[in-house]
């Protein structure tokens, strides 16, 4: 079998002296999309983060194109192109929408900026009528898809999606899970989801894996995981059974 | 109104100074959140370049062009006071980065204490002068014998503060270079998981600030005609009040509060007691601390997220 695009071996993270991921293990394929359910605090975001080296990974390896990135500086990993919509936007509030597409395309060659910034605009055509507006000014939704677009616009070998539905309405959610369904057929464009809406991440992922408390408890095709019961009980029908 | 129009036009050039060294503290402060109490000193050590590059020019190699002259002495002094800035965010600021707050405020303090004494020690406590250039005059208005002038030197001020901040205007708001200055400004996390490399930038925001202060401390010294290690000080401080009072983090802030600073100070000596100038000038950064904190182009703390 081929090598994967991102190996995750045995990675433990710390947060000063507290504990956050006990040893986990992922792996994404090119051409994937694989998803990562989990509670709040389960160690995702974590995980998303420590993929970057901040916070750095204590114990353990992640390797990138058969590279190994473990102790490379945040900045050296997101050129070997790796973009991440991170957890909260994170998008440059008091900079215009085109100027944080600008940042997105720090990495990328400056010859095919023209090119894919018509792309995201085609994506998400809300943000070409904002685009001399402050991010700050956005909604919910719009920054969201701006902090998509501006991953996008690294033309990334690896796309990380740290909650995109969160705080959307169930519409835009869709429309984003749409959005990144058909970037993944049309450019086999490679994607780790993070993901509480663990069903709608399930139905689109090729592959899943649940972390429980800083550590993979589960694992299989997106099929197979929306079937288990202890997953239907945990996040698809969960509080209602306690109830 | 006369002793107005001419205080106006000496504010306003000293103000231009004020301006440009109070960028250097802004832009700094916005970007990794101190007060680099040793931008004053820089100043300073660049106005010694400043007189040493002028004296080998004239001396030694007897250019006898005044702009030629100055242009040189400019880029010499910006290249040598921004390798100097550098070293000492290299050496006194970054291994303290992730230290408590007050460590790299505290390696300032320490670094300006260094430069000055440094520069008393390497050049001698004494004011050094540079032969006067510019010395003719426009007689802009007169009454009663008294003329109210402007001098060629305050044109030449005016004129290379306007260009280096249009430059610099440019530099901070249309390059990629500027742009990943403010990313790192509102998010440096952000700006690294799109490939920015911080540190570099940080490096970057220091040599602008010190290009901008050598502009600054060669210009000051063609002014006043003589430079002493002691002049960090109390011009740096006033800048950095120029620089609360604009709004610290704010760059168009810190250009207004320097002009600002600049009228108040020479409006002061005119109107009040010359001896009580600096008393005026600092009175505005208590007053301005405590009714105005976020300055007056500042943005208020509270941000939405």
């Amino acid at each position: 079998m081929t090598q994967p695009l991102l190996a995750v071996r045995g990675v433990k993270t710390y947060y000063g002296n507290i504990i956050a991921l006990h040893g986990v293990d992922i792996e994404v394929n090119e051409g994937e999309i694989v998803t990562l359910i989990g509670a709040n605090g389960a160690g995702k975001s974590t995980l998303m983060m420590t993929i970057f080296g901040n916070p750095r990974a204590r114990e353990g390896q992640i390797v990138f194109e058969g590279r190994d990135i473990t102790q490379m500086p945040t900045h050296e990993i997101a050129r070997m192109k790796i973009a991440q919509a991170p957890e909260g936007r994170r998008i440059f509030s008091r900079m215009t929408v085109m100027e944080n597409l600008q940042m997105g395309a720090a990495v990328a060659d400056p010859a095919h900026f023209e090119e894919d910034l018509a792309r995201v605009l085609e994506l998400f055509p809300r943000l070409n009528e904002r685009i001399s507006q402050r991010g700050g000014t956005l909604s919910g939704g719009e920054q969201q898809m701006l902090s998509i677009a501006r991953a996008l616009m690294a033309r990334p070998r690896l796309l990380l999606l740290d909650e995109p539905s969160l705080g959307l309405a169930p519409l835009i959610a869709r429309q984003i899970f749409d959005i990144i369904a058909e970037l993944n057929k049309r450019t086999k464009l490679t994607v780790l989801l993070v993901e509480q809406n663990a069903f709608h991440a399930l139905k689109l992922a090729h592959r899943g894996y649940v972390m429980v408390n800083g550590q993979i408890t589960l694992s299989g095709s997106g099929k197979e995981l929306l079937q288990r019961p202890e997953i239907r009980a945990a996040y698809l029908e969960g509080g209602r059974q306690d109830a | 109104m006369e002793i107005f129009v001419q205080q106006l036009i000496n504010g306003i050039t000293l103000g231009s100074i004020y301006g440009l060294i109070a960028i250097g503290y802004t832009m700094v402060f916005g970007i990794i959140g101190m007060v680099n109490f040793a931008h004053g000193d820089v100043f300073m050590v660049s106005a010694f370049v400043a007189l040493i590059a002028s004296l080998i020019l004239t001396t030694w190699l007897g250019i006898s062009s005044v702009f030629l002259s100055l242009l040189i002495v400019l880029i010499c002094a910006m290249l040598i006071t921004s390798l100097i800035s550098w070293t000492i965010e290299r050496l006194a600021y970054r291994p303290l980065r992730g230290s408590f707050r007050l460590a790299p405020l505290i390696s300032a303090i320490g670094m300006s204490i260094f430069l000055m004494n440094f520069v008393q020690v390497a050049q001698g406590p004494r004011n050094k002068p540079i032969p006067p250039f510019f010395q003719n005059v426009i007689v802009v208005m007169e009454k009663d014998g008294y003329e109210v002038t402007l001098a060629y030197k305050q044109i030449v001020i005016w004129a290379v503060t306007a260009i280096l901040l249009a430059a610099f205007w440019y530099l901070v708001s249309k390059t990629s270079l500027g742009r990943a200055q403010r990313a790192c400004e509102q998010d440096q996390n952000m700006a690294s998981l799109v490939g920015v490399d911080v540190d570099r930038t940080i490096s970057v925001t220091f040599i602008i600030g010190a290009a901008l202060a050598a502009v600054a401390g060669t210009l000051y010294l063609m002014y006043y005609g003589v430079v002493s290690f002691a002049d960090g000080f109390v011009p740096g401080i006033k800048a950095f009040t120029a620089a609360v009072l604009g709004g610290i983090g704010s760059l168009p802030g810190a250009l207004l509060g320097g002009l600002l600073i600049g009228l108040i100070e020479t409006m002061w000596s005119a109107y009040f007691s010359i001896d009580y100038k600096d008393v005026a000038a600092f009175s505005i950064l208590v007053v301005t601390l405590i009714f105005l904190p976020q300055g007056l182009l500042g943005r208020p703390e509270v941000e939405k997220v």
